[in-house]
């Protein structure tokens, strides 16, 4: 009997290699799983019927082209779309012998942090149903904190990995900028998208990055890893410097059941023999949510003009002219959220405005770089929370954008930056998941998944939500 | 132009139109609305004097990042059209442009 | 027109010839069949990205030396963002306010001197697709009209050169056009065809008062596809200005469409909003930087232009035929013929152009023969000849032998001398010894240094022996 709430990747693979389970089964007890909880979850958009591999079953989130299986981004403009190509992490997975569980759900284009702005419904936290899984990877954190699959990719642009992760008591990593292909990522902003591993522990996490990281040729803006991924093994931090920068551990609207938690978690750190110290980042948090929804709307009102309804997609039914076509087709495929971040991006790029918005957004972007920078002159990791609360309960934030978008004020500061954090669970407050986020320099994955694997064993947290045990 | 001063209605409109976004006419003022409470946080921004700063569009320093001058298969014409809502002799139909 | 000075800029496109297109590794051909050239890239699938082509970056820098440019340190693409069906992503990556290219300086030669036009830029950017415009009445809906994409144009690589309003007639930009669209074939990266569209040029055009500073209001004549047309165009917009000041009017700033047939200018677009391009950095691409060494093995693959080349010729032609062969692309065959240089010149710039054979193809050797004996063979064997001159295996040897055939008052003094010469042979030949012709034959042929036909020689001998 495979147990798919408690089954690790590794553990899954462990179990095909010696035989004792094959793909097949895997896969059968996953599809029983979501065929199980499914229905309440809304986890998954599209659900495979058979897929090749002889490895461990993977979800993949639904802005990671598939050839032949239907990709949405969770966008009614997108519905009905079947990729005649393969994004490079599919094919990765492909290569890997990962058989496909199916699409998991976003928000539209990944712009929200809750996964209600789907626009096919949102997705329920397999800890609460009544609360949020995070956003936008909400689909793939709930398939895997649900047991629906073993482990799943996300994309992350503000935070869109590590929130859910640490919304569902998940290990997600946003790997450095650049180190995994953008190709066939529905793009939102593409200076700042990433793709990575949600899974329940580091080491799944690292098994996965082995898999989809590496510098791709149809992806100009990739580069090679100046080490590979090494599976850790560490068992304390001895010799390791955590900077707590100070504005990312007291930021507003900060929960206290969260602060309790990770400060616990810090202390923890050194008793495992880390050397722990508070640095500053203070222009980083105080404008690194303005600098973001400054420049992700501006590429996403660029990479969303695609969609008009010519080559691919929905198409209004109008009996006017092309300017009516496109203008119908937008506003009828897109949704709310996408519609207001494509608007506030032309804004800030047009005529007039350019340089007091995004020119502006761009500089302090550097100010953003330069501030990490420092920081890691004196430290090799920085800790602080990942989101500033636990999840929130469905609809609590829908009504008002600004409080959706302070979910990533913790998560945003070094996406700005291009530098990997991974958000592992470290306790729990009012008996939801809190994240912890560990941000290294770029590059850093190693040591990430170092201190990471050090800490999820001195925590010693259950990953499987307390009312499915 | 200075950053954070309130989007107008007609903003709003043009920007739209911009964007090809048809709005309702009955949804105009609630986006004027957001945006104007959206466009006051982000103006945050123009409180920092970066005269002397280099922008950043790019996380990594990577430069001279290009392929080689060689041909690889295209899509075949049912491929390419496969997704097409309106597709006509083997091309992608729409209403005439100019028009 | 008198008191009034034309000022004119360039923007010319210039598709390269890459094998493949500008920002994915699809065919870049012409003529195949609608969309059977794409890929998910060039038809803008989500999540697909750009990879520039090194060969076009390289050639673009190579035009850019050419035409006496700095090639920028750095140069970073662009998003232009405009809706059109025949732009899939909703943005034109081209390049901005850092352009592979700026600054540069093209002398077009002129018999007063070099007239030097002033290059603002030279940047890369991906072509549009092509849009075919269908008849409505067989469609869906009854009366409309529909546009037809092919993707497969879209994305094919694009140079666009900007110029000073350096240009002051039609005349002039004519010669600037055709003196660039020469360079740029020599340099082996475009076919540079306007009736292809392989080469696009629009103008800006203004008038100003002769000695008067500044500029005036400018318009801008679009896609004129012909080098002809340029020079209409501009002729045509330059006399409307000049009329629209003379009788107290003002120019507005617009976009214009030259319409050949009628000579006529008119508007394009008169309706459209004003453009917000909003320009931004393109995120999915990253700078670019020329190595030196890619710079220096671009500059080193750059023959002899064509400005330099004219004004070589000149030290043994006049300025005209100069101009003329090496803006043709014929010097190069000039200069493979031996003979008299005038006379080459003009062969090859008049004559042998309109046979319409391949210059590239011509045996100049041979070809040198030709000429140097075309007053002594008919016109009408000399025109074959050239008719001939680019086919496979050509040789002047047998039009050359037509000399004598057809030429016998040339041939009959050469027979009468060696007849007279040789009294005793004559007298033996008439008394019966007939293998003597043999011996006339070879006399006449010496003194013609071989150039006879023996066969019209042997005719004329026994002709006049049996007499």
């Amino acid at each position: 009997m495979i147990d798919t709430l408690r089954l690790t990747a590794e553990d899954a693979a462990g179990l095909l290699k010696r035989k004792e389970v094959s793909s097949e089964e895997l896969t059968r007890a996953y599809r029983a799983s979501i065929a199980e909880r499914d229905p309440e979850l809304h986890a998954y958009l599209h659900v495979t019927e058979s897929a090749d591999g002889d490895g461990v079953p993977i979800a993949l989130k639904d802005v990671i082209t598939t050839k032949g299986v239907p990709t949405t981004a969770a966008s009614r403009i997108l519905e009905g779309y079947v990729p005649v190509f393969d994004s490079t992490v599919a094919a990765c997975c492909k290569d890997a012998g990962l058989p496909l569980l199916g699409k998991t759900n976003l928000d539209e284009f990944a712009m929200g942090s809750s996964t209600e702005n789907s626009g096919f419904g949102p997705t329920r936290n397999p800890w609460d149903p009544e609360r949020v899984p995070g956003g936008s990877s909400g689909g793939s954190a709930a398939a895997v904190a649900g047991g629906l699959a073993p482990w799943a990719l996300g994309s992350d642009t503000g935070g869109s990995i590590k929130q859910p992760a640490s919304l569902c008591g998940l290990v997600g990593l946003r790997p450095t900028y650049g180190t995994v292909s953008r190709y066939g990522i529905v793009a939102f902003a593409s200076s700042l998208d990433q793709v990575g591993p949600l899974t329940k522990t580091v080491r799944d996490s690292a098994l996965l990055m082995q898999v989809i990281s590496g510098a791709d040729p149809r992806d100009s803006t990739t580069v090679e890893l100046p080490q590979p991924i090494e599976l850790p093994e560490a068992e304390d931090l001895r010799g390791l410097r955590i900077g707590i920068p100070r504005e990312l551990n007291e930021a507003e609207g900060m929960e206290p059941g969260v602060k309790q938690s990770v400060d616990a978690a810090i202390r923890l750190a050194e008793e495992l023999g880390a050397e722990v110290g508070e640095t500053r980042l203070p222009r980083s948090v105080e404008f690194g949510l303005a600098c973001y929804y400054l420049i992700a709307p501006a590429e996403a009102s660029a990479n969303l003009a695609r969609y008009d309804g010519v080559r691919f997609g929905h198409r209004a039914q109008v009996d006017g002219d092309l300017t009516e076509l496109y203008e119908r087709t937008r506003w009828e495929g897109f949704g709310d959220e996408p519609k207001r971040r494509i608007m506030l991006g032309t804004y800030a790029l047009s005529a007039g405005y350019y340089e007091a918005y995004y020119g502006q957004a761009q500089k302090v972007r550097t100010v953003i770089k330069d501030e990490f920078a420092a920081a890691f002159r004196d430290f090799d990791l920085l800790v602080s929370p990942t989101s500033p609360t636990v999840a929130f309960r469905l609809g609590e934030k829908a009504e008002n954008p600004l409080a959706m978008y302070l979910s990533d004020v913790l998560t945003i500061p070094p996406n700005m930056a291009g530098l990997p954090g991974l958000s592992i669970p470290c306790g729990l407050s009012e008996g939801l998941p809190v994240g912890l986020q560990l941000i290294g320099p770029q590059f850093s994955e190693n040591a990430l998944f170092r201190a990471g694997h050090a800490l999820e064993r001195a925590f010693a947290f259950d990953y499987v939500p307390e009312r499915l045990r | 132009m200075e950053a954070g001063v309130a989007i107008t209605r007609e903003d709003v409109l043009h920007v739209a139109r911009l964007a090809r976004l048809e709005i309702p006419a009955d949804q105009v003022e609630e986006v004027q609305g957001q945006l104007s409470a959206i466009l006051e946080a982000v103006g945050k921004v123009s409180e920092l004097d970066l005269s002397d700063v280099e922008p950043t569009s790019h996380p990594l320093d990577v430069v001279n990042a290009w392929a080689e001058d060689e041909p690889r298969p295209s899509l075949s014409r049912e491929e390419a059209l496969a997704n097409a809502p309106d597709p006509s002799e083997g091309a992608f139909r729409v209403p005439a442009v100019g028009s | 027109m008198t008191g009034w000075e034309p000022v004119v800029g360039l923007e010319i496109h210039i598709q390269l010839k890459t094998q493949t297109k500008m920002f994915c590794r699809c065919e870049n051909v012409w003529g195949e069949g609608p969309n059977t050239r794409t890929c998910p890239v060039c038809l803008a699938h989500p999540g697909t990205l750009p990879v520039p082509n090194g060969r076009a970056i390289e050639w673009a820098v190579k035009l850019g030396l050419a035409l006496g440019c700095e090639v920028a340190e750095r140069s970073v693409f662009h998003r232009k963002n405009y809706f059109y069906p025949d732009l899939p992503k909703g943005y034109q990556i081209s390049q901005y306010d850092e352009p592979l290219c700026t600054a540069g300086r093209f002398a077009v030669p002129g018999s007063g001197g070099d007239h030097e036009i002033g290059i603002v830029r030279a940047h890369l950017e991906e072509d549009a697709a092509k849009t075919v415009h269908v008849g409505g009445k067989a469609g869906r809906i009854s009366g409309a009209a529909h546009s037809l994409v092919d993707f497969n144009r879209g994305g094919t690589p694009l140079v666009e050169i900007v110029t000073e309003p350096d240009l002051h007639s039609p005349e002039e930009a004519r010669r600037f056009l055709q003196l660039l669209r020469q360079t740029v074939v020599e340099l082996g990266i475009s076919d540079a065809e306007m009736e292809k569209g392989s080469l696009r040029c629009d103008a800006n055009v203004s008038v100003r008062r002769e000695g008067e500073e500044g500029l005036r209001t400018k318009t801008e004549l679009k896609n004129m596809n012909s080098f002809k047309f340029v020079g209409d165009g501009i002729a045509a917009e330059v006399a409307r200005q000049i009329e629209v000041y003379e009788s107290g009017g003002e120019v507005g700033q617009e976009t214009l469409h030259f319409d050949p047939a009628s000579g006529r200018i008119s508007s394009l677009r008169s309706k459209e909003e004003a453009h917000d391009y909003r320009y931004f950095p393109e995120p999915d691409l990253v700078p670019v930087e020329p190595p030196a060494a890619l710079v220096e093995r671009m500059r080193a693959e750059i023959g002899e232009l064509p400005a330099a080349r004219i004004r070589r010729l000149e030290g043994e032609l006049d300025f005209d035929l100069s101009y003329g062969l090496v803006a043709s692309g014929r010097d190069e065959l000039y200069e493979r013929v031996p003979g008299e240089r005038r006379a080459v010149a003009n062969v090859v710039m008049n004559q042998l152009a309109a046979t319409g054979a391949h210059p590239g193809r011509v045996n100049a050797e041979e070809l040198g023969k030709l000429i140097e004996a075309r007053d002594r063979i008919p016109r009408a064997t000399f025109d074959e000849a050239l008719t001939a001159a680019g086919e496979p295996g050509f040789t002047a040897e047998r039009y050359l032998a037509e000399e004598a055939v057809t030429d016998a008052s040339e041939l009959d003094p050469v027979i009468e001398r060696v007849l007279a010469a040789n009294g005793s042979q004559v007298a033996a030949y008439r008394s019966g010894k007939e293998g003597l012709l043999g011996f006339f034959v070879g006399q006449v042929m010496r003194e013609t240094q071989g150039k006879a036909n023996p066969k019209v020689v042997n005719e004329r001998l026994r002709e006049r022996l049996g007499a």
